[in-house]
Parts: structure tokens; sequence; C-alpha cells
């Protein structure tokens, strides 16, 4: 707790205690710790003299906000018109099947993050996925399963095993 | 590399540096440009800049080589692009492989790689240079004229192509007033949507009373499928900066905010970069360029949200405060960032202004149409050959976009509409091709101009799905605070959902209208105003579709999962069994050498063997 709020006392300092930059101030702080944790919220407020309710509003209005813990890596898909068209929609219901995960969570063992994003700016790719900040272009519900498949290779492991028994 | 001054401490300093850099730009001989946005990025030139990077340190030529990373050249579709300038030799798709041989013949050589030029996909010819290109040469790059030619981190490029000569001009020569004049004589619109007159809001802002004034620039570029103005902040971010200069001294403000969306952390930090070094030569700050002028920049990034894009919802914003629009009866330009009078302008609106100051209003009002002059960038994506930014001039046909700088449709399918605006705008059937492209016409047509969004669909594409596309999205963005655009929405969503998927019922049509009527009178931002734009286009073009959805339950393009039955064709079919494997309700029969059937009774239309058919003999009737 001690270090978590000499952090905060940092990020708060690096806008001059301005409450106009509780946005950036947020960010910075998501990420240091991957999301948003309760108690540096609460820490953030009473440093700030605003209502904690505050940033709860903030946090939970503005999409790329998180409360909850993230997953090893991060996966976004993008689902700007372009890559809908061009079958985005299908690689996210293939991802969700697949790692057992809804749009906006983690899977279960936490390898990774999902959410499904507006639009990276990407067009020309589509259907694009973001993977740790590399963008993946021309993507298809195969290898958009291939790419996440590598992130565990414990789970590519054992799945290799499963299609040799099968076959 | 020549030294720049520490701080150009007057005008006259900086004249003399800019003579020098552009002195030196003759005696380079061959440039080696890579581009470095987000598409090529994506597709690995950062590893093609550092291969071209070690070649030119390797080679002990005499002649002067240099190798930049630059923006966005626009023609992302066919990344990573490559450029050798002088000579605008154009290459694509170039892999690692690739560096050492370009290197040995172009650069050195002079000679040409065939196979990485552009081929155009309908005569089959290869072009050798950028301007042989028809995807470039029907085109009029004013705004991304220096993109793809200038590192965009490095501020002696722009400075070396006229960059900031517009704002010593101003500084030197011009009033605030005439700043202004000039800027209404051009007769530039907001290029974000609206189409306000930039000259007109200037003034009223300038005019307006409080201190501080506010200059904002919005980067808050949401639409889906729309990238013109992140490529503007990555390839060019001088030009936005020199713009907000030039307008703030001309309202009479010291303090301006870059608003950026989250998604484009390259945008953010060539900004920072571009601003820190603008920061040390003296262009931005205190006493600029040894005036009596002060005028600094924050930026700062937006937390995911498309009506940030609005601009009393981007105030909000940037007073860190949930992005929730306010009603617009006292303008911000009156009343806005922390009460005080706020001029907001977006990227690309920006970037024209040093080019209107350099070359004067009348020129810029000499293109275009009556009431739309300049340019307008679009990005053209979809189910199109050449995908990327295109700029051109208003008053251009929908046509000579999409089939002469567009190439056509991909894989010879049939044009099907064209979706302008974004999420507000609408879709413009085939018949409406010849269309010119300004603010009144698009808008005449039910969609509008928009921030320049372009999206091409195919006769694959269902029209219906589009408007449930849409309405799911502005939905989901709606911020909640008006309740027909909250629930209207959602109501529309839900009348929608049902047609896709063979539910709707004869009446749904009208409801949607009536719902769409209601959003129009009572919403109180323009996200909510406009949000049935894509429903009530689709509806005006392509009735047929939605009745065929309700009357015949069948989706004419085949997209509407279970409003269309799938077939094996036994003509492709290699009877492998892959389908019947995977067919999750045991509805394909067949055996080893006999084509395999669906029974259609038993198909629950998922899909699965069409998409895991590796001979695609899984075809949609």
């Amino acid at each position: 707790m001690s270090q978590d709020s000499s952090s905060i006392e940092q990020i708060i300092d690096r806008y001059d205690s301005d409450v106009g930059m509780l946005i950036p101030m947020m960010q910075d702080l998501q990420a240091e710790c991957g999301y948003l944790p309760a108690d540096s919220l609460r820490d953030l407020a009473q440093r700030l003299g605003i209502p904690v309710s505050r940033l709860y509003a903030v946090a939970t209005f503005y999409a790329s906000f998180r409360l909850a813990p993230k997953g090893a890596h991060e996966v976004s898909l993008c689902m700007g018109t372009v890559c809908y068209l061009k079958g985005a929609g299908s690689i996210s219901e293939a991802i969700c099947r697949e790692f057992r995960v809804t749009a906006g969570g983690t899977t279960p063992d936490r390898v990774f993050s999902f959410s499904t994003v507006n639009c990276v700016g990407a067009c020309a790719l589509a259907p694009v996925m973001v993977v740790d900040g590399q963008y993946h272009g021309t993507i298809t519900v195969e290898s958009a399963l291939d790419i996440l498949h590598k992130l565990s290779p414990a789970q590519e492991a054992a799945r290799n095993t499963t299609r040799e028994a099968a076959t | 590399m020549i030294e720049a001054p520490a701080q150009f401490a007057s005008l006259i300093d900086f004249e003399q540096f800019a003579q020098t850099l552009r002195r030196r730009g003759d005696k380079t001989t061959k440039s080696i440009m890579v581009c470095v946005g987000t598409g090529c990025t994506a597709k690995g030139s950062r590893r093609l800049y550092e291969l071209f990077c070690e070649a030119v340190s390797q080679s002990g030529q005499d002649i002067e080589v240099e190798a930049k990373s630059v923006g966005c050249h626009g023609l992302c579709g066919c990344s990573p692009v490559v450029v050798i300038e002088p000579d605008g030799i154009f290459y694509r798709y170039v892999e690692e492989p690739d560096v050492a041989e370009i290197f040995r013949e172009t650069v050195l050589g002079g000679r040409l790689v065939e196979r990485l030029l552009y081929e155009d996909s309908r005569t089959g010819k290869k072009a050798e240079k950028v301007d042989d290109i028809p995807f470039y040469n029907v085109q009029q790059r004013i705004v991304l004229a220096n993109n793809g030619r200038i590192d965009p981190t490095e501020v002696s490029d722009y400075i070396a192509v006229g960059g900031y000569s517009a704002l010593a001009k101003v500084l030197s020569s011009m009033t605030p007033d005439e700043v202004i004049s000039e800027v209404e004589a051009a007769g530039l619109r907001g290029r974000g949507g609206g189409g306000f007159p930039t000259g007109r809001k200037w003034r009223t802002c300038r005019e307006a009373e409080g201190y501080p004034k506010y200059v904002v620039c919005n980067g808050d570029e949401g639409d889906p499928g729309a990238y013109m103005d992140r490529s503007i902040m990555e390839g060019n971010p001088h030009s936005v900066i020199e713009g907000m200069l030039i307008g703030a001294y001309a309202i009479g403000s010291d303090q301006g905010y870059i608003y950026v969306r989250n998604e484009y952390p390259l945008a953010v930090e060539c900004l920072r970069t571009a601003m820190s070094q603008a920061r040390e030569m003296g262009l931005l700050g205190q006493s600029i360029l040894g005036s009596s002028f002060s005028f600094d920049i924050r930026i700062n990034r937006g937390g995911g949200a498309f009506v940030c894009g609005e601009s009393t919802a981007l105030c909000a914003s940037l007073e860190g405060r949930a992005g929730e629009p306010r009603a617009k009866y006292i303008h911000t330009v009156e009343s806005g960032l922390w009460g005080k009078p706020t001029n907001l302008n977006n990227v690309e609106t920006w970037a024209n202004v040093p080019h209107i100051i350099n070359r004067g209003g009348k020129w810029f009002a000499g293109i275009g149409t009556a009431k739309s002059k300049g340019t307008k960038v679009f990005s053209l994506v979809g189910k199109i050959v050449n995908s990327g930014l295109v700029e051109v001039p208003m008053g251009i046909t929908l046509r000579q976009i999409i089939y002469d700088i567009g190439g056509g449709i991909r894989d010879g399918k049939q044009f099907k509409a064209v979706q302008t605006g974004g999420p507000s705008g609408g879709c413009i059937s085939a018949e409406h091709l010849d269309a010119r492209v300004d603010f009144e016409e698009l808008t005449k047509l039910g969609s509008m101009m928009g921030s320049g969004g372009m999206i091409v669909m195919d006769e694959d594409t269902c029209m219906v799905n589009v408007a449930k596309y849409f309405t799911d999205f502005l939905q989901k963005e709606s911020c909640g605070k008006c309740t027909a655009c909250r629930e209207g929405l959602a109501q529309m969503l839900h009348i929608l959902d049902r047609i896709t998927k063979g539910q709707g019922e004869i009446g749904d049509v009208e409801d949607l209208e009536d719902l769409a009527a209601l959003l129009d009178g009572t919403a109180l931002c323009a996200l909510g105003k406009t949000a049935a734009n894509p429903v009530l286009s689709t509806i005006r073009y392509f009735r047929d579709e939605y009745d065929a959805h309700i009357l015949d339950r069948h989706c004419p393009a085949k997209e509407c999962r279970g409003l269309f039955a799938y077939e094996i064709d036994p003509e492709a079919c290699k009877a492998c069994g892959i389908c019947l494997k995977n067919c999750p309700v045991g509805a394909i029969t067949g055996e080893k050498k006999v084509p395999h059937v669906i029974d259609q009774d038993k198909c629950t239309r998922c899909g699965i063997c069409w998409e895991k058919c590796p001979f695609t003999a899984v075809v949609k009737v």
C-alpha cells in the first residue's frame, strides 16, 4: 500500500494536482497497475479532494478503463466498419467460443484479456487484431485462433498432443 | 545534419536556417522513403527502415544517400511501401530480403526492380513512378502533400519543405484580423463533419468576451473506417501545430489542447516529439520567434468514447469529466472549456491553415465547388481494390473516387453502396455514383461529408445488417443523457436484430422511421440527431432488402445467418469428410468418393461446414 501511494503521489505531481487532468492521471495509474484498483482510486480521490464517485463515473464511462485485473497479454479485435464487413464479427464469435471469454473479459487461465474496439484506423489491413501493441492484418478465423493459441505455449503443446491422439 | 540554432531568437534567425536547409536539400541525390505509418509498421516496415539505414552506412559510395522513415503514403493496401526519391520510384509489398536488391539495383545502379512495381489490376500495366499510378494522379494533395516526404520526427524536414514559414509570415506581416480575413476568403469549412465556416468561427471566438481563450484540436477520430486524421498526426504533426499557432494568434489565445483518441498511440508519440522539438526551437512556448506572441499546447488522450468527438463532450472530457454533451444554445466559441471562449477545429482543418496563409485565400477558394472549397481527405476502404487515403478536390464525383482512384471493386464483384460520414452518415446507392462530393450534395443524398470515411460495399454486403451494425455501434456509444437516444436506439436495434434473424414483421420499417423522426426531433447533440441516418438511408435506397428479410425470410446478400441455405456443390466436393465430421447436428451425409449432401430439414444453418471446407465446395444459396 505504501509503495502504491507514493506512485499515486508521483502521478498527481506530474499533472500539478490539476483536477482537469483526472483522465490522464487515471490512464497513468492504469498503465502502471494494468487496471484501476479500488484502493488506488479511493486514494487518488482523497488526495485530489473530489468524491470517489466522480472517479467511478469517469472509469465506467470511458471504454479504455478497467476495474478488474487483466490477463498476461492484451488482445484487441477491431470492430470498425471495414473489419466488420470483412468478417470481424465471426472472428470475435470464434475467439469467444474457443477460449471461453467474453469481449471485455479475460480468459479463465488469465492468458489474455480480450476486447473489441471501435476502429484502430488500419482499415486497409482489415480485419485487424492487435496483440500487445502488435498489429496483425488480414486475419481469418483460423489465423486469429492460431495467433492466440501461441500466446500460451503450454496450451498449444497440449492441443497438439490431443490432435495427434485423435488422428 | 545541419545544426539548428538552440532557439530562434528572431524571424531573421528562422529565415536563415530555413534557407540553409533548402540549399542542403538540393545536394542529397537519393532518398529512400520508408513508410512507418500504422499500416506499414504492422507489416514490418520499421525493420525495413533499419536495414536500409545499415545499407546506407555500409556503402562507401560517393553519392549522398539517406534513408528516411516517413509518414503514410496513402496507398495502405500495398503496404509496406518504399519510395526512392527524387525519381519517385514506387515499390510495394517490400519484404526484408528485397532491401539489398533495391539498394544495389535502384539506389546505386539506377535500375528498376520490376516485380516490386505497382501493377494496375485492370490493365496489367506496371507503373514505375508515383505519378504514373492512377491512385495518385487523380488526386490533388495539399494537406497530404508532405506526408511520405518528410520524417515526422525531424522538425528540420518540415522546415525544409516550407514548414513554419506561414507562422513567420503571420508574425511578421499580418494582424490577427488579416489572418481571419484570409481564412474567410478561402472559404475553409470544418473538416470534422459539421462543415461550419472556419473563419467565422475564429472571428466569433476572437470577439467573444472572456479570458483566457482556448484553441482545441479535435483528434478524436472516432468514426469506424476513417483514419485521415491519424495519418496527418503521425505523418506531419508539425502542420497541425503550425495551424494551431496561427489560429491562436488570430483568436488571441495562449493555450491549446490536442485531444487524441486512445487507440492512436503512435499519433500521440509523434505529436509529443514534434511539440518538444518546436518548443526547443522557440516555435512554441514563450515569445515565439522573438515576438510578443506566446502559445503552448497540451496533449490529452481520449478515454475511448465516440461521443467525445462532439465539441461540448470533448470539452467535458478535457475538464476531467465523463464526456456528456450539453445543449449548444451557447456555442463553445463563447463558453467552452472551463466556461471560456474555445475554438475547436478538427485535425485536417488545422493542417489546411498554413497552406492558406502561404498561398492565399484566393488560391484555396479557386479549388472546389461554389460552397465547398479546397480538398478533402477521404479514407477509401472496404471492398475496394486500392484501399488507402486519398485527397481530392471538392466536387469530384463518387465514381471518380471509387473507380479511377480506388480501382473499382475487389474480386470482380458488383458495387452496391458507399457509406460516407461515419455512423452518422448514410449509404449511397449505385444510381448516385455521379453525384459530386461536397457538403451540400452528400447531405441531399441522405448521407453527409462527416470526417471523411468512405466505405465501399459490394453485392455480398447486406444493407439491413449494415444498418444494424451502425445502430449497435451508436447504441453502445450513446452517453445515455437523452431518453430518445438511449432508449430509442436500443429499440431500433431490437427491431433490426429481429429482421436479420428472420423474425421481422410487417410494419417494422414504419416503426423504424417513426423512431428515427423522434430521435431527430428530441436528441440534444449531433450524435443523437443523426443516429438514425444509417437506418433511414438504407431504407431509402434498399427498401427491397428490408422487404425480402421481412416478407420472404430471405437475405439477398446471403449474410444474415438462417436467411439463406447451404448446399454442397457436387462438382467441387472431394468427399474429404471434414464437413461431415464438423457438422454439430449430423445433417451431412456421404461416403468416401461420394459427394456429400446436406439434409436441409436437419441443417441449422450454422455455417461451420462452409467455414471448414478446404475446397470451397459449400455454397450459400
